[in-house]
């Protein structure tokens, strides 16, 4: 039981994990919560759908499935970053020197149109996630789990891993920790703070993108409306990490997952979802910056 | 080589710069002085890009910056070591520096053809460093600290460290002194002489006007927004209405 719980934790809170540092790399750069970024994960959902249906009509997933499965992602990816990075020039670029709640009014107005054109496009009931994987898995220590697990949990765990070495080794990844402590400073020496933006968001759209696509995996169901309450869990994670912190959305995302299978298996599944906002609540009262959050005195 | 001509910035309906015309010659060190909130910084950040002027024109070795955004005017060869010195706080003393060169680093990218060991080393941005280690060798030793865990000091070198990465033509500093004992004052002044005797051109803000016109070669009085008298650092020196305004004489 309790492995059992550790596992589907795991698997959750990876899931959190991704999307969560969406929200936190963005907040991080440009102080906006960017209510769309939930709508990203819902797209990233359809839109493997839609692309693993097309390989399955010409033939390609009867032909080789993992091709069709990586095809899928990679297309997933490049479609949401793509959203990601549009969405950044049109709804928030315009607004960068505006009040700040402006383009935080926008996000909300995105984060409404893309739901509606997904319901409108693709309708309002749930979309089936071909079950390709049946439910195969391995016995471990009196647990069951399943491929589908294992693949969400190492993925998850190479995509942070991958993000951390990017973020603390690569040029553009000094830029935009540049970039989010001082922004002037970071023009001065010769950074274009639009490629950075930019970069943020499309890195941001890619992990919201997979993480879609791995839960309607998971649980074989999709529909428009996934992307709000996803996006408000990896908030919350994002929140409990401190906002602006990588590794603090990444442990947030991982706490979340964990704190839900447990609390649903221990006490009772049918508050779930909110344990996650008491477990937010109980942290910020402790540690109102997070527990990655710099506290407000070294923010000079 | 750099030409300020007729320059008016505002901030929101404030008119900072009311029309600013000052010329920086190669090889010099230009200074710039003035009370609090005379435009100093304004004409520094003006130059630099962050400000865009809404009236005249600023051109660099024959080519007009003042509509080009920061990131090509430090690729153009100014550097800007702002007021505050900005230090990233939670990069290390390396990164910092690494950031200094990122104009530089893209450059030596994607202009490979230059063979490495005819820039000493592993292309410019590796010597550059050795320079400024050299300078400062105490910034070799905190090479791993985080900026923002750095001395006043500490940061200011950092800070014109950093501003050299790019191996620019011409350094804007913005009171490199404030808020630094005298022995480390005199460093700082020193290392500004050392590295216009290397060839930068140097433009410096001063409110320690007796220093910064003792180093310079010309100097310039900003008084609200306009200036206000140039010439001469030693001229300057001797003026009456200087000695009275800036020097407390
Ligand atoms: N961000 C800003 N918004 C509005 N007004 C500003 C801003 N920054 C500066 N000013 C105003 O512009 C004028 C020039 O300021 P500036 O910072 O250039 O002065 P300075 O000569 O550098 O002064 P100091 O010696 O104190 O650094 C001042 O009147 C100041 O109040
Ligand atoms: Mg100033």
């Amino acid at each position: 039981m309790f492995i059992q719980q550790l596992i589907n934790g795991l698997t959750l809170g990876g899931v959190y994990a991704l999307i969560a540092l969406g929200y936190t790399m963005v907040y991080g750069i440009l102080e906006l919560i960017n209510f769309a970024h939930g709508e990203i994960y819902m797209l990233g959902a359809y839109l493997g759908i839609i692309f693993l249906a097309f390989f399955t009509t010409v033939g390609l997933t009867a032909y080789s499935l993992p091709l069709a499965m990586i095809l899928t992602f990679v297309l997933s990816v490049i479609f949401c970053s793509a959203y990601g990075f549009t969405i950044e020039k049109i709804a928030y670029k315009p607004l960068r020197n505006a009040p700040r709640l402006s383009p935080l009014i926008s996000a909300i107005g995105v984060s409404i149109f893309l739901q509606n054109y997904v319901m409108l496009t693709q309708g309002a009931t749930d979309k089936i996630f071909p079950n390709l994987f049946e439910k195969a898995g391995i016995e471990f220590i009196g647990a069951r789990v399943t491929y589908t697990q294992i693949f969400i949990i190492a993925a998850s765990a190479v995509l942070m891993l991958s993000l951390n070495l990017f973020i603390t080794k690569t040029r553009m990844g000094k830029a935009m920790r540049a970039v989010a402590q001082d922004k002037v400073m970071a023009s001065l020496v010769g950074i274009n703070i639009d490629t950075v933006i930019s970069a943020t968001f499309i890195i941001g759209s890619a992990l919201a993108a997979v993480a879609g696509l791995m839960v309607a995996i998971y649980y074989g169901l999709v529909n428009y409306s996934i992307g709000y309450i996803a996006g408000i869990k990896a908030f919350t994670a994002a929140v409990l990490g401190g906002i602006g912190s990588i590794p603090g959305a990444m442990f947030g995302g991982v706490l979340l997952g964990l704190v839900e299978s447990f609390s649903a298996a221990y006490i009772s599944s049918e508050y779930k979802d909110a344990y996650a906002f008491i477990i937010l609540i109980i942290i910020l009262f402790i540690k109102p910056s997070g527990l990655f959050g710099k506290s407000q005195e070294e923010k000079v | 080589m750099l030409e300020l001509n007729d320059i008016h910035t505002f901030y929101g309906p404030i008119e900072a710069l009311k029309g600013i015309t000052l010329k920086v010659n190669q090889g010099e060190i230009v200074c710039l002085i003035g009370n609090n909130g005379a435009g100093k910084s304004t004409t520094l950040m003006t130059i630099s890009g962050i400000l865009k002027p809404k009236a005249g024109t600023i051109s660099f070795i024959g080519s007009d910056i003042s509509d080009m955004p920061p990131h090509s005017i430090v690729e153009m060869g100014i550097s800007h070591v702002p007021e505050g010195r900005r230090i990233f706080p939670r990069l290390t003393v390396k990164e910092n520096l690494e950031m200094g060169a990122y104009s530089v680093s893209r450059r030596l990218k994607t202009t490979p053809p230059i063979p490495p060991l005819a820039r000493g080393g592993v292309g410019g941005v590796k010597s550059q460093f050795d320079k400024v280690y050299e300078m400062f060798p105490v910034l070799k030793e905190r090479e791993k600290q985080m900026g923002g865990t750095l001395s006043g000091g500490e940061q200011q070198m950092l800070a014109i460290s950093r501003a050299l990465m790019s191996e620019p033509k011409l350094l804007l500093l913005d009171e490199p002194s404030l808020g630094l004992a005298p022995i480390i004052v005199s460093r700082i002044f020193k290392a500004i002489r050392e590295i216009n005797k290397e060839g930068v051109t140097i433009l410096l803000v001063e409110q320690n006007a007796h220093a910064a016109l003792n180093l310079s070669g010309r100097g310039y009085v900003l008084e609200n927004g306009r200036i206000k008298m140039h010439g001469q650092g030693k001229d300057l020196l001797n003026s009456e209405e200087v000695k009275k305004a800036y020097l407390g004489e």
